[in-house]
């Protein structure tokens, strides 16, 4: 045990009003300023491990403005309280942004999919999180409300540097929210999802790879690649998507893109892996996810 | 549920009844050390050694808790002799001024209070004056830095058998190659704990996770310069062991016992699973140099294997680790001329200890991995190769033992082929790989195999020293009561004492009660370990009931079959003349079992367990995953008593060896872990285990009823299935992709470097 829990203030807000009212106050001196708990599975680990800063959180399961998935014509609307569990069943997410919920699957085990939420997921800011890429892919954006108002952050530009983000400690993550594409769109589309942890649950990501494209022929249309676990931050992979877009999709291509995003990504040596594991299996992927493409 | 009075007429041997300790288990009432309800308990923490080696100059007691409140024991606390009393006494129980090793235990603390206690042992700094490490086993041999006794090693041993040098000089082929295991957890479900009352006038109790109570009936005897009769060591319901809980809970039983006595309060010393990690011990680490020599078609002519084991910063149980690795090293298989050299190094990790299999998992995988080179360079199939070597009975093995099992390799061999369709699988993964990689598809597979043996009970003349004993006595009413320090783990002890014992009495399993292991109430019966406690204590259990059958019958008190009411009845009328329905038995060794401990010759073994084990892997070459997909496991391990237990044992044996062999990586970092969480400490799942298909055959060596070593012909089984596992799935990796592979745990990192340097 390496927690002082008497150290520690909680409390539950049972509205969207009354949570925000609470992370607008100001910071205590001695205990720090409110931070939102969600599904509690980020903040109970630091907790065990002694390094979760003590301070005071408000409890933001009950607020069922958070919570549930709404689909429109043109969009789908993630409520932040959304667990892994809802993602992997939701039909519209099955069918249009596999990606998410081949995430969600992949993400611990039962117990925690079930706890787990897809705003804690964005807002622990780990690069090795799961949904992230997926996110990236699909060109996501997300909804922030304060007291002051709700505001709206594409999420490719949400991280900055390693564990920090476009969100004021006032603000609550409300909503992820995607487009849905218009139905007919041209070309084919193609979703790859590879999560490599070494085992098969409960693993934390090595690589993760999510791509998107349309294909036409040759010729990729649309792609977007985002990656965890290579960078300080979910990695949005613009500059090897522009090479992509630049030429009909052939091995001089796949080629180029090798060697764009291999510069594009920073891995590193740590306790779970190595650089050189991360930098060939990041490749590796990347060609499986085109090959994917070529209809291969 | 009330058992009809009727003669038992069917043996419960080769049953599966429900286990003894299951409902409690699943019905949450089972009580362990931290569920024990202690009041005016208070908490211990225990404050450790950052460093791996230096000088201990000063503790500052930082302010911030109420240190006046705090119970705090050092060094110059222990009333006796400063060591956790084991093979020797090098380790102390508390670092006075040297420190050895990371985690090394310095300052104890208590407070009625965790939190309080926590936020204590974060306020204590120790001052070391750093002195320089050694981490490598080899530069703990070949470099200076002395860091434990003379010259760093542990234990040393040789094993001779013909003229090796001579074999050589005329051999057609030899082969050479090395090898290399990592340390492993043995992640026991609960981490340890102990909960102690000590103080002069009442003496010394400890309740608490362990495997070995005796071990630790001695340790705090030596800790406290007390008789034993004052020391209690009581075991609680205990959430595993795998060799973690054989030595290292004599640690925290003398920590919680220090603390105790000082404070005169009840202490409750509980790690949670990072400090267990960090600080318990781990599996030693291993290096084997093999060369052999042998003629065109394989023939083993000459063996020399140079096994070396990272003993750690103190001798704990390293010498018997390193002679199990040792007399394992040349497999089942016979060769004239043998030189096993084995040597255990000190170096500044935290103490290695006992990890089921116990020496044998390393030495195996080097011979296994050998055998596959060896193969391969002769172009001979790896089946083939084996069977060729295969020992016989007569034949002598590498210690001049004459193998008198009545064993039949080649047909066990033959058996494991079938069970996997290996022949079949083999040719049409060759078949796939060639395709795939003309392809460009990432996916290859394999098949392996690994033959090889363990050896139950106690090495050498070790269980002739151990003379366990085992107590059985029986109430008025009839309920036989068995008495022995064996623990329940687990494993299924309680279940299989039980059957031991109504296979002989004839009763019900109601009748029959398996006392808690609890100094004070059991005699010793040794510690469970070394595969022992069904073959060795498990025939004390037959003959200790024999011995009561016979006590009640030449009283004519029980004729030749009689129903438990009427043994009921018997046990009364006993009691009432005032006799004792008490009995014991000690252990008497074979006859004709001849163990010479300096020279290493003679019976390493009284018997052995025989296996062939089969391994399935897909290499994803996208990845460097390797995902093992089925696995057959086939032994001869004597009488199996309880097949579905035995089955588990097997089926979790498999399971740890594909840990070992494929996912299991310590990270160290200055000799200390740096992934002591499960999170990176990476385990296999339910997931990442295969399907695996046991099977027991002992057609070969059945015995009967009145085999000289275990219960009806039972041997031990519960390492045996950690030895072949790993060079299994190791031969299929090879298979799958060409690549000789030879340290383990072989990460998708390990396999994408292996690759580059191949290329
Ligand atoms: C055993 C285990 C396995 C795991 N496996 C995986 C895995 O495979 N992949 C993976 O990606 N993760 C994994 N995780 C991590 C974790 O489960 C996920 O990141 C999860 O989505 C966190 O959600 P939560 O609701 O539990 O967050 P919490 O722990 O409640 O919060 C996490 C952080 O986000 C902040 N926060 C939460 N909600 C909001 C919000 N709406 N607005 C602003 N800030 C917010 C909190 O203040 C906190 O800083 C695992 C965790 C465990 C314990």
């Amino acid at each position: 045990m390496s927690h002082n829990l008497s150290e520690f203030v909680a409390c539950s807000a049972l509205t969207l009003p009354e949570a925000l009212a609470r992370l607008a106050e100001s910071s205590d001196p001695e205990r720090g300023p409110w931070r939102p708990l969600a599904g509690g599975t980020d903040v109970m680990v630091t907790m065990a491990a002694g390094t979760l800063p003590v301070g005071r959180y408000v409890d933001i399961w009950p607020l069922a403005e958070l919570r549930g998935i709404t689909v429109t014509d043109d969009s789908v609307e993630i409520g932040a309280l959304t667990t892994y569990t809802e993602l992997r069943a939701h039909p519209v997410i099955t069918a249009e942004f596999p990606l998410l919920s081949l995430a969600a699957r992949e993400t611990g085990a039962i117990a925690i999919q079930n706890r787990g939420t897809i705003g804690g997921n964005i807002a622990n800011a780990s690069p090795a999180a799961d949904t992230p890429p997926g996110l990236l892919a699909y060109d996501a954006e997300l909804e922030l409300a304060s007291l002051s108002g709700t505001r709206v952050v594409p999420y490719a530009r949400f991280h900055s540097k390693y564990k920090q983000m476009d969100r004021r400690p006032d603000e609550l993550i409300t909503k992820v929210r995607l487009r849905r594409e218009p139905s007919p769109s041209p070309g084919q589309p193609i979703h790859y999802y590879r999560k490599v942890g070494t085992r098969a649950a409960q693993a934390i990501s090595k690589v993760c790879f999510a791509g998107f494209a349309r294909i036409d022929g040759q010729k990729l249309l649309t792609v977007r690649i985002g990656l965890g676990s290579v960078a300080p931050i979910p990695l949005r992979c613009v500059r090897t998507e522009a090479a992509l877009l630049s030429g009909p999709l052939d091995e001089a291509l796949i080629r180029r893109a090798e060697a764009t995003l291999s510069y594009e990504i920073m891995p590193i040596d740590d306790v779970r892996s190595n650089l050189r594991y991360r930098r060939t299996v990041t490749l590796n992927l990347l060609r499986e996810f085109l090959t994917r493409c070529q209809g291969r | 549920m009330k058992q009809p009075d009727v003669l038992q007429q069917e043996s419960p041997i080769g049953q599966s009844p429900p286990r003894k300790e299951g409902a409690a288990k699943v019905t949450g009432k089972a009580v362990y050390v931290d569920d024990l309800p202690v009041a005016g308990a208070i908490y211990g923490a225990t404050v450790r050694s950052k460093v791996a080696r230096g000088r201990l100059v000063g503790i500052t007691y930082h302010p911030g808790v109420p240190w006046e409140d705090i119970s705090v024991v050092t060094a110059a606390d222990i009333p006796g002799k400063n060591t956790i009393a084991l093979i020797e006494h090098d380790q102390p129980c508390l670092a006075d001024q040297r420190i050895n090793h990371p985690e090394e235990a310095v300052v104890l603390l208590a407070h009625p209070d965790r939190e309080v206690v926590e936020k204590a042992r974060r306020l204590v700094e120790l001052h070391i004056d750093p002195l320089p490490p050694v981490f490598d086993l080899d530069e703990s041999l070949d470099g200076d830095v002395r860091v434990w006794g003379k010259d760093n090693v542990i234990k040393a041993f040789s094993i001779d058998k013909g003229d090796v040098a001579q074999a050589f000089a005329s051999a057609e082929v030899i082969v050479e190659g090395d090898y290399a295991t990592g340390a492993q957890e043995q992640l026991y479900i609960e981490p340890q704990g102990m909960v102690a009352l000590a103080s002069p006038k009442h003496g010394i109790t400890v309740w608490g996770s362990l495997q070995c109570p005796y071990y630790i009936h001695d340790a705090l005897a030596t800790l406290f310069g007390v008789a034993k009769e004052r020391v209690r060591i009581i075991q609680c319901e205990t959430g595993g062991g795998f060799g973690g809980k054989e030595e290292y809970p004599s640690m925290i039983a003398a920590h919680a016992a220090l603390l105790a006595w000082k404070s005169r309060r009840p202490v409750k010393l509980i790690y949670d699973r990072h400090e267990d990690m960090l600080a318990t011990t781990k599996r030693h680490p291993s290096r084997t140099r093999i060369r052999s020599a042998h003629d065109r078609d394989g023939k083993l002519l000459a063996l020399d294997v140079d096994f070396r084991l990272d003993g750690g910063a103190y001798m704990t149980l390293s010498p018997v680790v390193l002679s199990r690795g040792g007399l394992h090293a040349s497999g089942p298989y016979h060769c004239e001329n043998i030189r096993v050299q084995a040597r255990a190094a000190a170096t500044n990790h935290p103490p290695h200890g006992a990890f089921r299999g116990f020496g044998a998992p390393q030495s195996v995988f080097a011979m296994e991995r050998h055998l596959d080179k060896v193969a391969e360079q002769l172009g001979i199939e790896p089946v083939e190769l084996r069977r060729r070597n295969f020992l016989q009975p007569g034949q002598k093995m590498a210690t001049g033992q004459v193998l008198r099992d009545s064993i039949d390799l080649p047909q066990l061999l033959d058996r494991a082929l079938t069970m996997s369709d290996y022949l079949r699988r083999r040719e049409e993964f060759s078949r796939h790989n060639e395709e795939a990689a003309a392809s460009g598809s990432s996916l290859r597979k394999g098949i392996g195999l690994a033959s090889f043996m363990h050896g139950a009970g106690f090495t050498g003349s070790g269980e002739r020293y151990l003379a366990s004993i085992v107590a059985v006595d029986a109430t008025p009413q009839g309920m036989v009561r068995i008495r022995a320090s064996s623990t329940e783990i687990g494993q299924g002890k309680d279940t299989v004492f039980t059957q031991i014992a109504q296979d002989v009495l004839g009763l019900p399993s109601s009748m029959i009660e398996v006392i808690r292991p609890d100094t004070a109430e059991v005699p010793n019966s040794g510690p469970t370990v070394a595969s022992r406690t069904v073959m060795v204590v498990g025939k004390l259990v037959q003959r200790a009931c024999q011995e009561l059958r016979r006590k009640l019958s030449e009283g004519g008190l029980l004729g030749e079959s009689y129903t438990p009411t009427e043994f009921a009845t018997a046990c009364g009328i006993f009691h009432q003349m005032g006799g004792s329905l008490r009995v014991e038995s000690q252990y008497q060794q074979p006859s004709g079992i001849e163990w010479d401990d300096k020279k290493y010759r003679g019976d390493a073994y009284a018997t052995y367990a025989w296996a062939v084990y089969v391994a399935e892997v897909t290499v994803d070459l996208v990845t460097y995953e390797t995902r093992v997909d089925r696995f057959w496991a086939l032994q001869d391990a004597g009488r199996i008593i309880h097949p579905v237990l035995a089955a588990g044992q097997i089926e979790g044996g498999v399971a740890q060896g594909v840990g070992f062999a494929l996912y299991e990586k310590v990270v160290w970092q200055s000799g200390r872990m740096q992934n002591a969480q499960m999170t990176n400490y990476i385990m296999p799942t339910s997931l990442d285990v295969p399907d695996i298909f046991v099977e027991f055959d002992d057609r070969a060596t059945r015995t009967g009823a009145d085999a000289p070593h275990g219960p009806r012909g039972a041997k031990g089984i519960g390492e045996l299935p950690l030895d072949g596992s790993a060079p299994a799935v190791i031969s299929a990796v090879h298979h799958a992709t060409g690549l000789m592979i030879s340290a383990i745990p072989m990460t998708p990192e390990d396999l994408l470097q292996a690759l580059e340097t191949a290329r």
